[in-house]
């Protein structure tokens, strides 16, 4: 599945020009707001016309201007929109049917129960949409396009409209759709932690226009690239190899291995990874007799100064690591690139299962 | 009465469609002209309804150029007759729909129908899954101040179609009548009195008709 995004607009004084080809399952259109992501989704789905552009999915060219454009009707996309967009005078179990009833290749009764148990909309399918809470109209909003067997799915900042607990209780939601079903989806976020937690590939978009592509593992230990973002540190997938006597869990990666807490997660799981670069120490010599679990042997591949810090790239075996110092420690240490390094992890967050 | 019930209803129920499209080409309206369309609709709020049922008579009457064409073609024939005075009522209360309507689909979400239309359902779909429900508060309760408005009209009905009992003396025109004959006044005021009974009935079950719906 692949998508292919051409575009150029100009409103008033902001000029959108964006393209960009991905090939990811799940694709994040990541980027401040007012950057321009909506109207990419907005033309995606055909609801924006843009003055010149070229859109297709999976090959199918949807917008051809001036010659093509399919209708949003047509084009077998589903969005969910940041305000869910539930339709008032229907219940709940009418909303999910809505767009089902309308597709060609209809959803068995088993996949439709499967999606409403995955989302755990079974208790409230007579209910009324106004009777629903924020959390629970985004679920519903999601089966809505899920049902409606969408060759991709959009997603507008699903979450964006959810306080921190609800849009902690969504995401698991997404990281399970994102593992369980081979639905390629357009998720569009400001949240660099949505972002971590579900994407393969990444496009930044900045002022209108592509400031960095590429997958997720590379492009988020490099914060430079993504001005105005708070560093976030790597991400990348690990296997659940061993659970330890001693309580602690083994993951290996390419690059080494992680000790965390017990997780839900059965042994040989596949698990996402996350360090943020605050919790990367970095020392010249292997620290013995030290309470951190885990000390990675790495190469440093730059060193660069972002306001008072300096955000070290490392490189630990295969996978990218990001350590963010101040000045005054990288100083003291002299780092320089092609320097080995130990770097200790005070912290490991574990997202999901990896796909 | 029964006559002026069934005036009225046949008034509301025929400019319905009407006004229901009317209102959706008004509501957000992207068409060049759209205000001069808007005034037009909302004339014969404006017009002396006197000036309208003479419009009408020229227009629909015997001689007049519809009036005349209908009685030869299809031996329909508006003046002197209920089925006239019900089409200057429609007139009359025409715009009073298509307000309340208009209204209702202003105020609703058009991201709703963008919604739908990602989800497969092309414009008929949309007019009568989405718009339509979306809109039935708006236009039950225009349909109900039509209708009550429509059973107090008087001069566009007694210029078109004149004042004869049992064929087009609504409620308001026998007021009238009885007012004009000697000794009338009792008469007068019993026909009154139904008058503001009806107007209450019709009144309050618009308003709750509208507030139980999608409650």
């Amino acid at each position: 599945m692949s998508l292919e995004v051409a575009l150029k607009h100009r409103l008033g004084s902001f000029a959108l020009d964006i393209t960009f080809t991905t090939k990811g399952q799940v694709t994040a259109l990541f980027g401040p707001s007012g950057s321009g992501k909506s109207s990419v989704v907005a033309a995606i789905a055909g609801l924006w016309r843009p003055r010149e552009g070229r859109i297709a999915v999976a090959g199918r060219v949807l917008t051809d201007t001036p010659k093509l454009f399919v209708p949003p009707e047509q084009r077998r996309l589903a969005v969910v929109f940041q305000d869910a967009r539930l339709f008032p005078h229907m219940t709940v179990d009418d909303n999910l049917k809505f767009g089902w009833r309308r597709a060609a290749q209809k959803a068995g009764t088993a996949e439709i129960a499967h999606v409403i148990d995955l989302l755990g909309l079974g208790a409230l399918l007579a209910r009324r949409t106004r009777d629903l809470s924020g959390g629970e109209k985004s679920r519903v909003a999601l089966g809505r396009a899920l049902l409606a067997s969408p060759d991709m799915l959009l997603l507008d900042e699903p979450l964006a409209a959810l306080d921190a607990t609800r849009r902690g209780e969504i995401l698991p939601y997404l990281e399970r759709l994102a593992r369980d079903t081979k639905l390629p989806m357009l998720y569009v976020s400001h949240q660099v932690d949505e972002v971590a937690r579900l994407a393969d590939e990444i496009v930044v978009i900045q002022n209108g226009r592509v400031a960095a592509q590429g997958p997720v593992f590379e492009l988020l230990t490099d914060v430079e690239q993504i001005a105005g973002v708070p560093p976030l540190g790597a991400v990348f997938d690990a296997k659940v190899a061993e659970h330890q006597p001693d309580g602690l869990w083994r993951l290996t990666f390419d690059g080494g291995v992680l000790f965390v807490p017990a997780l839900p997660q059965a042994q040989g799981a596949r698990v996402r990874v996350r360090l943020r670069a605050e919790d990367l120490m970095l020392a010249l010599e292997e620290p013995r007799h030290i309470s951190a679990n885990n000390v990675l042997a790495c190469t440093i591949r730059t060193v660069k100064p972002v306001g008072d810090h300096v955000d070290v790239q490392l490189l630990c075996g295969g996978t990218r690591l990001v350590s963010r110092i101040t000045g005054a420690s990288s100083a003291r240490l002299g780092l320089a690139p092609g320097q080995a390094v130990y770097a200790v992890v005070k912290a490991v967050t574990v997202a999901r299962e990896a796909g | 009465m029964w006559l002026s019930l069934q005036i009225s209803a046949v008034a509301v129920a025929a400019a319905l469609p009407f006004a229901f499209a009317m209102a959706l080409l008004l509501a957000r309206p992207r068409f060049f002209g759209a205000g001069i369309v808007d005034a037009i609709v909302h004339l014969p709020l404006v017009l002396p309804p006197v000036a309208v049922g003479y419009l009408l008579l020229v227009v629909f009457g015997g001689r007049g150029l519809i009036g005349s064409w209908l009685w030869d073609t299809f031996g329909i024939r508006f003046v002197f007759s209920w089925t006239g005075a019900a089409l200057a009522s429609a007139l009359i209360t025409f715009p009073l729909q298509v307000r309340a309507i208009r209204l209702a689909l202003e105020s609703t979400d058009p991201g709703l129908t963008a919604a739908a239309r990602t989800l497969g359902a092309g414009l008929w779909d949309r007019l009568f899954n989405i718009t339509l429900p979306l809109a039935l508060p708006g236009i039950v309760s225009g349909a109900i101040t039509a209708f009550a408005a429509s059973l107090g009209e008087f001069g566009a009905i007694i210029t078109f179609v004149s004042n004869i009992p049992g064929e087009t003396q609504t409620l308001p025109l026998a007021i009238y009548a009885a007012l004009q004959s000697p000794g009338g006044e009792m008469a007068a005021a019993r026909l009154c009195t139904l008058s503001i009974t009806l107007a209450l009935i019709f009144v309050t079950a618009g308003n709750l008709a509208a507030k139980r719906i999608w409650r």
